[in-house]
């Protein structure tokens, strides 16, 4: 079987409910740009059949929004891991890993953008003015990440072209 | 009773932002059950801000309720605004373009809830540790299980997709019809791996048959008790998910109702309010809100039909009525069963679909006398869903009513954690086997807990003990992996 080379993007959450829509606007907008070696998913939440999306590529990025955590957003490699708790109709990106890797023998790297929102509470398909400046940011970054890791990965495997996304986030 | 006399327990799932679950269940002196109550945070803001809203959007903007069934009141709702705008006969490549897409819904929604939130349980018993009894769990011991599961899952989201224009606020249902026909190339694709789906449906009521039929003596007593049942059937009494009249009957059969027209739901339906919850209590108006609550979803509908139109899912329900000879079954575990059956339907339905001709026909709207009000009715996954509009002469939505589901399933869902409670509550603290059990019952009842916002940093299950005087006695937090 030929390795996954592609990077894929899922942005999720509600663009009905303020800032929950981050994660899809972070998707529109990389999809806009049309860079090579990605492709780009959106989605209201996570779930089971993003583990088989995920099983096809080399690397995922999980854009969603964020209620805490650092401004403008949070970058973060991510681990498969389990879920427990009672059952809510959604996963966890952790979650989405464990199952790639259970069902369909897959290890994809996994990363976590979190765009911090401030407003959820409220119907309304738009974003708040610091969620939005939020966001800008957050694009550029994974715009410029996306494109260095993309390259990489038309020579190398993209999992081993980002050595230290720690870093790389900063 | 004195109110200071009484503990309390309370488990609290915070899964969402503004939506979340809580357990409350409170002792008596001798630490005896004396009331069980689940309360469900319902944003009910919703009718207030549609309101003034042009109502072609409405079918849109509804999608903003949930992120778990945005098809259904995509549905509901554009089924609303068909009588809207007079169009409520739908052509016929719009009405099985909509069929397609709803029974699409019905075959992912009730594929998650079996085999990723109910099968750990079934899998691995009640007692299970937690790390262990959950998807990823079933990923690694039974992997050709969890590899269905998602197939199916995804069978039915692409079919939404193919339908519904898009995963997020889909436009395929407009007022009077559908903005788009399945092309014959998606066809061909959906064709090319329905028997898979099929065998795979089979296999799952299968799955839910044995299970039921091996623990019964556990399942029958667990959160069983008698009760209406409430759901859409087609007038000549076979199973119809997207259309029909309503049918009530009590727990042996009698019928309540039948026939109705659900455009008149208010003459047979109302909505009690309780000061402890925010979510309505709907009630059979004619018994009244003590005896007239009733059950909606698999179970009622599995129950209240004549019949299933289709072979397989026929044979099944035969099968599970031998279950109570014939008679409504009123064990809430067999929703499983029901639902199941209920999955093999719908993959039937969309096989017979996928085969019409008018899949691929071009007329798809109609239009005809414009009306001011009107009500949507669908038999969403969890059962029946209502939309109900006002709009004025300028377009815009005057008035909104909507009863989901979940709400209609709220009093069973009380007795059914009460009933548990009273059975494996022992003492003041909340074991692992109570919660299990707890989260079981409510499991059975497929509840849409959340309504919209997803955001990571959540914590999706939080139990505290609270004593007499309202101090928190413990807390135990469950972390979900997101």
């Amino acid at each position: 079987m030929e390795p996954a080379r592609r990077i894929l993007v899922i942005g999720y959450g509600n663009p009905g409910r303020m800032d929950d829509g981050l994660g899809p606007a972070c998707a529109a907008a990389i999809e806009a740009r049309h860079i090579p070696g990605v492709d780009v998913d959106v989605d209201y939440q996570l779930n089971v059949e993003h583990a088989a999306d995920a099983a096809r590529h080399a690397a995922v990025v999980f854009a969603d929004a964020a209620v805490e955590g650092p401004a403008p957003f949070d970058w973060r490699p991510i681990e498969a891991r389990p879920v427990e708790g009672m059952g809510t109709h959604t996963l966890g990106p952790g979650a989405v890993l464990a199952l790639a890797r259970d069902i369909f023998r897959a290890e994809p790297r996994g990363y976590a953008l979190a765009i911090r929102g401030r407003r959820f509470s409220e119907f309304g398909e738009r974003l708040s003015d610091e969620a939005r400046r939020h966001l800008d940011a957050a694009v550029e970054f994974l715009d410029s990440w996306l494109r260095r890791i993309a390259a990489g990965a038309e020579t190398n495997d993209a999992a081993a072209a980002d050595p230290n996304p720690m870093e790389t986030a900063r | 009773m004195n109110p200071s006399a009484t503990r309390t327990v309370v488990i609290e799932p915070v899964t969402r932002v503004e939506g979340h679950g809580k357990v409350t269940i409170q002792l008596d002196e001798q630490n005896r059950v004396r009331q069980a109550r689940l309360h469900i945070v319902e944003f009910r803001g919703f009718e207030r801000f549609i309101q003034g809203r042009p109502f072609w959007e409405v079918p849109v903007l509804v999608q903003r309720l949930c992120g778990i069934c945005p098809v259904s009141h995509h549905l509901a709702a554009a089924k609303a605004m068909d009588r809207i705008v007079g169009g409520e006969n739908l052509t016929p490549t719009a009405e099985k373009i909509r069929r397609l897409m709803h029974y699409g819904q019905m075959l992912q929604s009730h594929a998650l809830h079996f085999f990723h939130l109910c099968s750990p349980d079934f899998l691995f018993g009640f007692d299970a540790d937690p790390a262990v009894r959950n998807i990823v769990g079933v990923a690694r011991k039974y992997p050709d299980l969890a590899v269905q599961g998602v197939m199916l899952r995804k069978y039915g989201q692409e079919i939404i997709r193919a339908t519904a224009g898009k995963k997020i606020h889909g436009t395929g249902a407009v007022p009077g019809g559908v903005n788009r026909n399945l092309p014959v190339e998606e066809r061909d694709a959906f064709l090319k791996d329905l028997p898979q789906m099929l065998d795979w449906a089979e296999g799952a009521v299968r799955v839910a048959r044995d299970y039921t039929m091996e623990h019964l003596e556990e399942l029958a007593p667990f959160g069983a008790f008698d009760s209406n049942h409430l759901s859409l059937v087609r007038p000549n009494g076979e199973m119809d998910l997207y259309h029909g009249v309503l049918r009530a009957v009590d727990a042996k059969g009698g019928t309540i109702f039948d026939g109705v027209d659900y455009q008149n739901y208010l003459d047979y339906i109302a909505e009690d309010v309780q000061p402890w919850s925010y979510m309505k209590f709907p009630f059979i108006r004619s018994l009244g809100p003590e005896r007239g609550w009733y059950r909606v979803g698999p179970l009622a509908r599995v129950n209240l039909c004549d019949s299933i139109p289709s072979p397989k899912a026929e044979a099944a329900r035969k099968e599970f009525f031998r279950l109570t000879g014939g008679r409504p079954n009123n064990m809430t575990m067999t929703y499983h069963w029901a639902r199941m059956i209920e999955l093999l339907h719908s993959v039937e339905v969309i096989e017979q679909l996928l085969h019409d001709a008018d899949l691929q026909g071009t007329d798809l709207v109609v239009r005809g006398e414009r009306r001011n009000e009107a009500v949507g009715l669908i038999e969403a996954p969890r059962g029946t869903l209502f939309h109900h509009y006002v709009v004025n002469d300028r377009d815009q939505v005057v008035r909104c009513n909507l009863i989901v589901s979940t709400t209609n399933n709220n009093t069973p869902m009380n007795r059914a954690v009460e009933d548990v409670a009273r059975r494996y509550l022992d003492g003041v603290q909340i074991s692992e086997g109570l919660l299990n059990r707890i989260e079981v019952a409510i499991r059975a009842y497929d509840p849409c807990l959340s309504c919209a916002t997803h955001a990571l940093g959540q914590m999706p299950l939080v139990v505290e003990l609270v004593g007499p005087n309202g101090a928190t006695l413990a807390r135990r937090v469950r972390d979900s992996g997101a």
